[in-house]
């Protein structure tokens, strides 16, 4: 597509309707990016009197930190969970809500409820609920006999956290989805009904692939929710512990660097993730103008 | 093969709303029965009832025979062409028409030889590797006929499958479809709004109008003899000319007091089609004939024919004569009509 071209009188009227965006921009994002990246190269000593430039060699420990490599492990596979549990269960919702719509307007608003509920407030509830001593579901697993304590073991820990981010990202997810399989006409379903598919295969053969656009577009803004999003949550509920079961990476910039004051380590964990930031949205761009195919 | 039979068929959708009021229609085997009205008459709701689409409220469907009411879509053994289409926009044109075959779990061979068959005969031959999305309206509305035909059903129906092409593509089809129909002799139900495809397509007619059948018959038959006013000027374009008359000691006379003595008892409403009536200057009329004296206010010509808007008897008349027109705006004439020609109903439009 041709981008169209506005003429304006004035040479500078252009720059200075740009100014207040671009210079947000400088203060709170490249400014702070390129201190970061200085930052990075740079080591201080143990009292921060003195700092010198060191070249890779931040990035060089980072990398042969075994702690750094567990991060990226627990990341992983924190990212992968929230995302498949709250996508699967969104997915399950709003399939049922969309088959009873008309009554669907009370569901829809509850729905969303947990996503009105500011990140911190989510993690001390789910903090609150699965406390070992005062917590209601320790209580209750108690009675099935599992002991739950995500204060000593790392699973349950890492459990936890992945609840309450899911849980978040449910309503969110909710209203994508719900909105996708409602742009489905429901001729559609009545052919493939006619021909002879069951509710379950029409799911996999025609709802599915139809809603593939806005499952892609999920699938990243929740792999980006949970690696940049979460760090309320773990804050709230397990601070990263126990001993760093649930420190994802940008958990380990904020505790490396404003806990353990290793500015250096701490400033390349940045540039790490702003490069994986960069990674993730060409790749959601390149998607969306290509467009899933159909 | 199969018949279907409607039996006091009636549909309460959510809400109260009485869309289908009890309708009995039965179509034979091999035939092409059309549901003609307009727009909100219920003719959707009553395909979508035989399609399994819409629960049936009260009465009985039946195909080939057996009652249907309960059961699903799938095992009516139905084909429907919807009026947008409805194919699968994620398949290609080949796989659209496999879909149902491949759901009743028909061998890959088979499948291959039925939809290649069938896009021969539709000539969809070059377009079997394409997605709906590249498809022109007219051959999108090919694949829909495609996807029908390939399953072979007992019955075809059709909700405006045509209402979406343009005015030459929908001639076209619309002899294709019938030719189709015919060939492959499967009892079939059509549903449009459009009074021209409804005549041209039928086997059977079926008039609706408010949720009822105001008239079940063959085409011809219901353009000679309209059951109602409602079917007297739902069929035929332009409208039958209904003309009031009012009872006055000398017999039935239009309401600028013109006698018609040809009345017969209880006639209340005098009806003449357009192509029927014919003007004439000064001559008599037949006997028993309508003869009234009328002032021409307008003429169409359409090319072929032409449209002359007269005012008789204190009423419009529209009059279809051939060709060019004999008359001129303000001329003085008469509209006359053969006897046998004339339609009479009573005060409640039924015909007498
Ligand atoms: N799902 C529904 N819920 C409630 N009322 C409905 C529903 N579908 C149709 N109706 C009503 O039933 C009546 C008949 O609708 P239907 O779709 O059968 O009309 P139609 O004859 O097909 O009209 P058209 O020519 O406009 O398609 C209408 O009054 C319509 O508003
Ligand atoms: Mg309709």
């Amino acid at each position: 597509m041709q981008a169209k071209r506005t003429i304006f009188p004035n040479k500078f009227l252009p720059y200075l309707l740009l100014a207040p965006q671009l210079l947000i921009t400088i203060v709170f994002f490249l400014w702070p990016a390129g201190q970061a990246l200085w930052t990075s190269f740079l080591r201080e000593d143990a009292f921060g009197f003195k700092s010198t430039f060191v070249w890779f060699e931040n990035y060089i420990q980072l990398f042969e930190d075994p702690a750094y490599l567990n991060s990226v492990w627990i990341t992983a596979v924190f990212a992968l969970a929230v995302t498949l549990l709250s996508m699967s269960v969104s997915l399950l919702m709003a399939v049922s809500v969309n088959s009873l719509i008309r009554s669907g307007k009370a569901y829809t608003t509850l729905l969303v409820w947990p996503y009105a509920v500011a990140p911190a407030v989510a993690g001390i509830l789910w903090w609150f609920m699965f406390n070992p001593s005062i917590g209601i579901l320790p209580y209750m697993l108690a009675g099935f006999g599992i002991n739950w304590n995500h204060r000593v073991d790392s699973t349950d820990a890492l459990i936890l956290v992945v609840l309450a981010a899911a849980w978040k990202q449910i309503s969110y997810n909710f209203l994508f989805f719900l909105a996708g399989l409602q742009s489905i006409p429901h001729s559609l379903i009545e052919a493939a009904a006619i021909d002879g598919a069951g509710p379950f295969k029409r799911f996999r053969t025609i709802v599915f692939p139809l809603l593939s656009p806005t499952t892609f577009f999920l699938l990243v803004v929740n792999i980006v929710y949970a690696m940049f999003d979460t760090f309320a949550i773990i804050h709230a509920t397990t601070e990263g512990g126990p001993s760093g079961s649930t420190t994802i990476l940008v958990y380990k910039v904020y505790a490396d660097g404003q806990l353990g004051l290793n500015l250096g380590s701490s400033a390349a964990q940045s540039v790490v993730l702003m490069a994986i930031v960069v990674v993730l949205t060409v790749i959601q761009f390149r998607w969306i103008e290509r467009r899933v195919q159909y | 093969m199969a018949t279907v039979d409607l039996k006091d068929v009636k549909k309460t959708y959510a809400g109260n709303v009485v869309a289908v009021k009890g309708v009995s229609i039965a179509v034979p085997d091999g035939q092409l029965c059309v549901l003609v009205g307009p727009s909100g008459c219920g003719k959707s709701t009553l395909l979508r009832m035989i399609a399994g689409l819409e629960t049936i409220t009260d009465g009985t469907v039946s195909i080939d025979g057996k009652v249907v009411n309960t059961i699903g879509p799938a095992e009516r053994d139905i084909a429907m062409v919807f009026q947008n289409y409805a194919l699968y926009p994620h398949m290609k044109v080949y796989d659209n028409m496999a879909y149902g075959l491949r759901n009743r779990g028909m061998g890959k061979d088979e499948i291959d030889k039925r939809v290649r068959e069938t896009a021969k005969i539709l000539e969809l031959g070059a377009l079997l590797e394409r997605r709906p999305r590249e498809l022109s309206g007219g051959q999108r509305q090919r694949v829909a006929m495609g996807r029908a035909i390939v399953r072979s059903p007992k019955v075809f129906l059709f909700d405006e499958p045509l209402s979406n092409l343009d005015a030459k593509l929908r001639g076209q089809m619309r002899v294709e479809i019938k030719n189709l129909q015919r060939t492959l002799g499967v009892t079939s139900v059509y549903v449009t709004h459009d009074q021209l495809e409804a005549m041209t397509l039928a086997d059977v007619l079926v008039v609706m109008n408010g949720g009822l059948v105001e008239q079940v018959g063959n085409p011809l038959d219901i353009y000679e003899k309209p059951a109602s006013t409602f079917v007297a000027s739902f069929i035929g374009a332009p409208p039958m000319n209904l003309l009031p008359l009012t009872d006055s000691a000398n017999g039935a006379t239009l309401s600028d007091g013109t006698a018609v003595p040809q009345a017969p008892k209880g006639a209340a409403i005098l009806g003449v089609r357009p192509e029927d009536a014919d003007v004439a200057v000064g001559a008599a009329a037949s006997a028993g004939g309508l003869s009234l004296p009328a002032t021409v206010e307008g003429v169409e010509p359409v090319g072929a024919e032409s449209f002359l808007y007269c005012a008789a008897g204190g009423q419009k008349i529209i009059v279809r004569v051939s060709g060019r027109s004999p008359a001129n705006p303000g001329d003085t004439l008469k509209v006359v009509a053969k006897a046998e020609k004339l339609h009479w109903f009573d005060t409640a439009g039924k015909r007498v």
